[in-house]
This record gives structure tokens, sequence and C-alpha cells, in this order.
């Protein structure tokens, strides 16, 4: 059925290159995980390590201050972008303060 | 347009590949050392020391390796080079399927040569048959200066838009790749140059205006994109002709997909490949002679198959004996292209008999005598209406 709104084999570049640069966006990989990293804002130090190792590019820097209970002032939050995380934990392994919570997406 | 000047050299098939490599103006050149096939890469070198090639040749560490880096050369638009044998060609196969499915126009030449184990460094087909639905286009060459002229060829043919496939251009190991013969190559090679011009005709990755090749192809896509390489294989079998065609008006030699030898009356036919044609074409000769109505047929294009052509040259034939190099373990008829021919003669309403004959295994040697033996087998079989219906394994001490 679903055959029926694909392009035919003609209207395929060949080799099934793709020509748009750009297109993971398209493909919102979040529905993979099992597992969702949660960064504990009161926690987190800012140093963007998740951001850097993340394979997908999913942490997002946002700008959003943000105040810690003890007082600490944050100029920004660092969030993860849960339409294409697959959960692959490298964030919750990277960080070296333990910000990051890894919980079983059925709970 | 320039005129062509010809240097009529002494050169093995190996050197015929490499100066027909340096001729196309390759850009990158990737291969690991296999006999038979090493001094084509170690010709190649000398002409990049010299300055007669202007390319990159990067040294690898396996077979695997070199079609890798032919491939990501390829892929970002340069003309590409390599070669190979045996072991060497059968560690490149998982990379055969992703040139060709990557669509991409690579160039490689086979010496053929027998598989291990046992160890063999000498000639047989089963290196080149093992590699048929690898979807690259296939040639087999019979001579040096059809080795060059072929390899022109193949650039052209690779590169054409309505192709875009990988060739490979194969021709007996040892036999033709260590043997020297009369080659004309060209004094001038911008000739060639203009008969393989630079086109950029196929998909690459630019920095500037970035693509994806080789995605995932899910079950709702990787048809579609398979399918692509049947049609591909279609316009081949035309661009080929077109292509042999144009260099022969323009040099004066062409091959046709297949060659005849004596079959317009003839009612047995010999059909082979490689270098071995020339033994077949003198044992015609002297069969003819005695008196025995036999001609031969050469198969040029083993992929895509040139089915019309075989079909039409076999009518009306009593006998074709096809003699193969390689041998399809486990099959009733065990010669590939015998397998090949049977099947496409198959919707024939009145077809010739078919004797399929494994000959030159390990490149044991076969003779004229041997040919002239086989043709009376042959017809001994058919005069008595019992050609058998499995392969003979010709010479094997029993």
């Amino acid at each position: 059925m679903q055959g029926k709104q694909l392009p035919k084999w003609n209207e395929i570049p060949p080799g099934g290159a793709i020509l748009e640069p750009g297109n993971s966006v398209k493909r919102p990989t979040g529905d993979w995980r099992t597992f969702r990293p949660i960064i504990d804002k009161e926690k987190c130090v800012r140093c963007l390590l998740c951001w850097v190792y993340c394979p997908d590019a999913a942490i997002k820097i946002i700008d959003e201050p943000y105040r810690t209970a003890s007082g600490k002032e944050w100029k920004f939050s660092v969030e993860v972008d849960y339409t294409f995380c697959k959960g692959c934990g490298i964030c919750v392994e990277e960080c070296p303060v333990k910000a990051i919570e890894f919980v079983e997406e059925v709970k | 347009m320039q005129e062509v000047k010809w240097r009529r050299l002494p050169l093995n098939s190996n050197y015929a590949v490499a100066y027909a490599v340096k001729d196309c103006d390759v850009d990158v050149i990737a291969a690991y050392p296999i006999t038979p096939q090493t001094t084509v890469v170690e010709k190649l070198s000398e002409f990049i020391a010299n300055g007669e090639l202007d390319a990159e040749m990067i040294h690898v560490e396996s077979e695997h390796s070199a079609l890798s880096a032919a491939i990501g050369a390829a892929a970002v638009g340069a003309r590409t080079f390599t070669a190979t044998a045996a072991q060497g060609l059968e560690l490149m196969h998982e990379m055969l399927h992703i040139a060709s499915g990557l669509r991409l126009p690579i160039v490689m030449t086979i010496a053929t040569r027998a598989l291990s184990a046992p160890i063999s460094i000498w000639c047989d087909y089963s290196d080149l048959m093992n590699t048929r639905d690898a979807s690259w286009i296939t040639l087999i060459a019979s001579s040096a200066q059809e080795v060059y002229d072929s390899v022109i060829q193949a650039y052209r043919i690779a590169e054409d838009p309505r192709v875009l496939l990988p060739v490979m251009v194969a021709y007996d190991g040892f036999i033709m790749s260590h043997t020297y013969e009369p080659v004309y190559v060209a004094e001038n090679p911008e000739v060639i140059r203009e008969f393989v011009p630079r086109r950029k005709t196929w998909l690459t990755l630019d920095p500037d205006k970035p693509i994806t090749l080789g995605p995932i192809a899910n079950p709702d896509w990787y048809y579609e994109i398979k399918y692509q390489q049947v049609v591909a294989m279609e316009e081949a079998y035309k661009v080929i002709k077109e292509v042999d065609e144009e260099f022969g008006r323009r040099f004066g030699r062409s091959y046709g997909v297949i060659e005849k030898y004596r079959i317009e009356d003839a009612d047995i036919v010999l059909l082979t490949y490689g270098g071995l044609f020339g033994t077949v074409r003198e044992a015609i000769d002297a069969m003819r002679k005695r008196g025995i109505n036999v001609g031969g047929l050469r198969l040029r294009l083993w992929r895509p198959f040139p089915a019309e052509e075989i079909i039409e040259s076999v009518k009306g034939k009593k006998l074709v004996i096809v003699l193969d190099r390689a041998i399809s373990y486990g099959a009733r008829i065990a010669g590939p292209v015998a397998l090949e021919l049977m099947s496409t003669m198959y919707r024939m309403s009145e077809k010739p008999e078919v004797l399929s004959v494994v000959v030159g295994i390990g490149q044991r040697t076969v003779t004229e005598e041997d040919i002239a033996e086989i043709t009376a087998l042959g017809m001994k079989y058919l005069e008595e209406k019992r050609v058998p219906n499995q392969t003979i394994y010709w010479g094997v001490r029993a």
C-alpha cells in the first residue's frame, strides 16, 4: 500500500543517492530509544562534554538562565533533543559529574 | 580532428593495459601486487615516476583496500584504475558489489588465474566466473592489441551517462599477461584522450554541493535501486556496441561483442573465450583442410550477455561445443558459458545440440590436437544421437 506513494525506480537518483544535504532531520531517530537520558540542571556544570560526544547532535544548548538551589547562576541550560536521541548512553558515560540519569522508557 | 600516429611495440597484455591506462590519463590507481597481474601496476608506477602519467598511486595493504580506495576516488570524480587476479579478485568481492551499486565507473583489468586451494598461479577463468553476478560489465580479450583497445573503450562505456557501471577487462594470466605480441599504441595520446573525454556524468561527493552516496535502503527502496542496475546493463549492451563501432571508425579496429570465425557454412561451432580462441582458430583451419565443416565463436562480452548475437550465430547449426576454462561445481552443465548458452537457447524452436567441455583448468595445456579430438568426439556423439547432458572433463587423468 505504502509503495504506491513512493517514487518509481527511474524517479530515484542513481544508486539511491540522496541529493539534498542535511536530510537526517527528516528521520526522527528518537523512536529507536529504549533508555532516556535526563539531564539534571542542578548537578550539570555546563562543561558541554555531552554536546561534544553526542554522535547525533541531539544535545541542545538552550538560551535559558538557571539558578541552582545553592545560588549558582548559569547563563544557559543543556537539554536532550528527544526527537533524535537514540538513547546510546554516551552522554551518560561521559558526564564528569554524573548529572545525566538513564531511565528505561517504559517507566 | 588530429590523426592518430601508431607506434608498433612489443608488449605483453599486462603492459598493453598499462599503456592504455596511461593514454586514458587516469587520475588514481590503487592496487596490490598479485601474480600474474603485478607488472601492470609496475609499468604504471614507471610511467608515473618518469612523468609520462600524472596520477596518484595509492599503495594499499590488500585488494579489498585497493578497490575501496578506487571507490573513494571515483566517488569524488576521479578517473580510477585497479587490477588484480585470482585470490585478489575474491578478496575484492564485497567491494565489487559496492562499486556497481554506487554506480561508479571504475575500470579494472583481470589477468585470469586459477583459484586456491590447491595453490595455482596459472591461468584459468574460475576467478572471473565467480564475479558473474556482481553487476560489472565484463569484457574478455584474446590479444594484447584487443586488451589495449578494450581498456580505452572501457572508460567510454563505464562513464557513459546511460551506463555508469564499472567495467572489467579480462585476459589469460601468463598465456597473455606474459606473452609479447606486436601492439599498436598511440604515439600521440591526445587522440585517445579525445576519444575518452573528461565528462562529469556521475554523482560525486563535493563539499560545496553535499549529497549522500550509499545510504541504507529499507525494503521499500532497495528493490527499485537494484532494478536501476538491471536497466543500466541493458543500456550498456547498446553502448558497448556503439563505442566499439566508433572506435573502429576512428582507429580502424573493432571487435564486436562476439567474434565469428568461418561459421557461415559450418555445421559445428566451437565457442570459447580469451586466448584459447587463437588455438581454436588454428585447429579450425587444420580441420577445414580435412573437410570438417567447423567454425568458431568467441565470446568477447560476458556481461551483459550478448544473447541475440549468439542465437543468431548458432541458428541452423548442428552442434555447439563450448570450451569452458572454469567449473561450476555441482552443476550438471558445469561450464559457466555452456550453462548460459543453453538457457539462452531454451526458447529457440530448432536449436543445435550443445556439448559442454571443460578444458585448460589450472593452465593444463590445450593443443590444436585436443581441439580436433574434442570436435571428433562431438561429431561422434551427434551421429549416434547421444550428446551427453553433462559436462565432459577433457584430459583429466582417469
